[in-house]
């Protein structure tokens, strides 16, 4: 192959390069630039070097952001990995019945955040939401979901695992069918129990998919925004303001976009770490497992 | 006492039939082969013994025990799959574990069990390899290896042969005879090749079209065959049968065909049907010859095969024939010979299909 053909193939891929660069590398760039400076969205503004990044580290709101956002991950990821999982373990079969079921849980995840929360907001309104009703008729009082400082962080879990579920319960479903029929004849004539079938040649079959569904939901929820925003405004007194929030507030509320590119980027390094962190930790059990 | 029992087993996928009225006996330590096309309804037969698929009607026993009530895991059954169906994630001592896990052997005698499998199949060294890490050779061992350890009173094996290259092929079909005498069980193999059925078992199970065609030895099965399915599935190639009129006469069989040409059987007359019959014939049975020619025909293929030359040819009236020549066979398309039919070879079939065949072929 000749280094002129190398060029020439270089011209194909140059209006996706061109675009790539403009919306995607430049203003990463930018972003990382705007970080060391002081500047706001009118007038140029002046180098500070770190000074965004140690003003951010001894800014207690932020520091309950991270925090915030650390827990709600925590809260969401098991809960949504297990459940869709039982989804599509429920749903893995042929017929009318299945195919509506699965339509249907996977309905929510086509809605938009702004359906979501309001749909949420009723269900949780301590007067008049169905989960406060339904407290009532079991004689307890109801929940103040959403004023509550403990209880408004497994709201917010709640909404999104409900809005979430869709897309893992999918990838599960293409999982399971790729696990050839005749291993589960060959268990049913090895005598394994529903238990040790479950354990022993699902679970492991669907191993790539259960890490690949925990990496994916982790990097998303770290980035968790609108359900917060829209449905508590990040309230009560900051119990529910999440990273993203943090940095919306701080570039859209405050005009402070040098702070906001600073608080962004120590989100990107975290969320970099935690993925680099599963993707070790898995490939490493891999290898323990493949001995 | 019998080994396996299939009592009056039928099953219908839908509305589509697939076995009609099944029943079998199979002897202590038998090998037996399931022989016939895809759709004969053998691999279904084979999942209803292995407790894989429900039987509508029927009853399947396994030395004196009714088992097709019981789960596949409690029917003191192995099967060896088709695609081996190993299982990805476990290394070869896992997989043959497994079942025995799940059955509370204890685990020296697992080991054990493990070990001595592994050395009569030649696997010790891959014991501990993942299935991904192995050639196909080498899992169908570990697939076979996990079959043995269970000590099963009868063996499943689903077309074992048919994803293994001809070599390997060949002389994997030499150590399942070997391996045969060293199990003290019944085999079942399902198979669509007649030579690995004529090879290995001691006894070939015909089936089509939803139903046994005929049960018999091997040599049973192609000198006698019980139909014109089974007279032209089992032989390669198959044999040719030829309209012909019956002769007046008395004892033996005669025969005439179209050009008027008389072949005269060892089929005893009153024994056959009134009507037109189908006339028999192996290739074996019908020789190129000058000199003491029954009939004519006209030459339209001639393959050599080394050892000897088949001859596709035509009759007078348009049927066809495949003769056998020697290995120097001179002839050419378009040629005219005489053929001598060995008329003790032959087989006569009825209108319904039902073969009557004479004294030698025995």
């Amino acid at each position: 192959m000749t280094a002129q053909r190398d060029w020439r193939g270089l011209l194909f891929v140059a209006p996706f390069l061109a675009l790539y660069s403009l919306i995607l590398v430049f203003p990463l760039l930018r972003g990382l630039w705007l970080s060391f400076n002081q500047v706001d969205l009118f007038g140029a503004g002046h180098f500070v070097g770190f000074g965004n990044y140690s003003r951010l580290l001894h800014d207690p709101v932020f520091g309950t952001s991270l925090v915030n956002t650390f827990e709600v991950t925590l809260m969401i990821v098991p809960v949504l990995t297990v459940i869709s999982l039982l989804l599509a373990l429920a749903l893995n079969r042929a017929g009318k019945g299945a195919a509506i079921l699965r339509g249907i849980f996977f309905a929510s995840a086509v809605l938009s955040v702004t359906i979501v929360t309001l749909i949420w907001r009723f269900m949780l309104a301590p007067d008049a939401g169905l989960l406060g009703e339904a407290w009532k008729a079991l004689g307890w009082e109801p929940l103040p979901f959403l004023s509550d400082p403990h209880l408004v962080l497994p709201a917010l879990a709640i909404t999104t695992i409900w809005w979430s579920v869709g897309f893992p319960m999918l990838l599960f479903l293409a999982g399971l069918q790729q696990i050839p029929e005749d291993m589960y004849e060959a268990a049913a004539l090895d005598n394994a129990s529903g238990w040790t079938t479950f354990w022993r040649i699902t679970v492991p079959a669907l191993r790539r998919t259960l890490i690949l569904v925990i990496m994916l939901q982790t990097a998303a929820q770290l980035q968790l925004f609108g359900q917060s925003q829209l449905l508590t405004a990040g309230g009560p007194s900051g119990a529910s303001r999440t990273a993203v929030l943090f940095l919306f507030e701080s570039a859209f509320g405050r005009w402070e976009l040098g702070y906001a590119s600073a608080a962004a980027e120590i989100l990107f390094l975290i969320i970099l770490a935690v993925t680099l962190t599963q993707y070790w930790a898995t490939s490493r059990s891999e290898a323990g497992h493949g001995r | 006492m019998a080994s396996l029992e299939l009592k009056g087993v039928r099953k219908a996928f839908g509305s589509t039939p697939i076995l009609d009225d099944v029943s079998l006996s199979l002897e202590s330590r038998e090998f037996i082969a399931f022989l016939g096309p895809s759709g004969s309804g053998k691999s279904t037969l084979l999942r209803i013994i292995a407790g894989l698929e429900t039987a509508d009607a029927g009853e399947v026993w396994l030395e004196g025990r009714r088992i097709d009530t019981l789960p596949p895991g409690q029917r003191d059954i192995a099967m060896v799959f088709q695609h081996y169906a190993l299982y990805p994630h476990m290394s070869a001592r896992e997989n043959m574990a497994f079942g025995l896990r799940n059955a509370k052997v204890p685990s020296d005698e697992i080991d054990r069990r493990v070990m001595d499998a592994a050395g009569v199949l030649e696997i010790t060294p891959l014991l501990d390899r993942k299935p991904a890490e192995m050639s196909g050779g080498q899992r169908q061992r570990v697939a076979i290896g996990r079959a043995l350890v269970k000590q099963p009173k009868l063996f499943l094996l689903d077309e074992p042969l048919s994803n293994l290259d001809a070599a390997l092929r060949l002389r994997t079909r030499v150590e399942l005879a070997q391996l045969k005498q060293k199990v003290d069980a019944s085999v079942i193999m399902v198979t669509h090749d007649q030579a690995e059925a004529m090879t290995l078992a001691d006894r070939i199970v015909v089936m089509n079209d939803r139903r046994i065609q005929q049960v018999g030895a091997p040599m049973e099965i192609y000198s006698r065959p019980a139909n014109t399915f089974v007279a032209q599935f089992v032989g390669s190639p198959a044999m040719t049968l030829i309209q012909v009129k019956l002769s007046d006469g008395h004892g033996a069989a005669q025969v005439k065909l179209g050009d008027g040409s008389v072949v005269q059987t060892t089929i005893p007359r009153d024994t056959l049907p009134s009507g037109d019959l189908r006339l028999g014939l192996r290739p074996e049975g019908v020789r190129v010859a000058d000199g003491a020619a029954t009939t004519r025909a006209k030459v339209e293929l001639v393959e050599r095969l080394g050892e000897r030359a088949l001859v596709y040819a035509r009759l007078a009236d348009g049927q066809p024939i495949t003769a056998e020549d020697s290995a120097y066979s001179r002839l050419a398309i378009g040629d005219e010979v005489g053929l001598a039919i060995d008329g003790a070879a032959a087989h006569l079939f009825g209108l319904d299909g039902t073969g009557h065949h004479g004294t030698a072929a025995a």
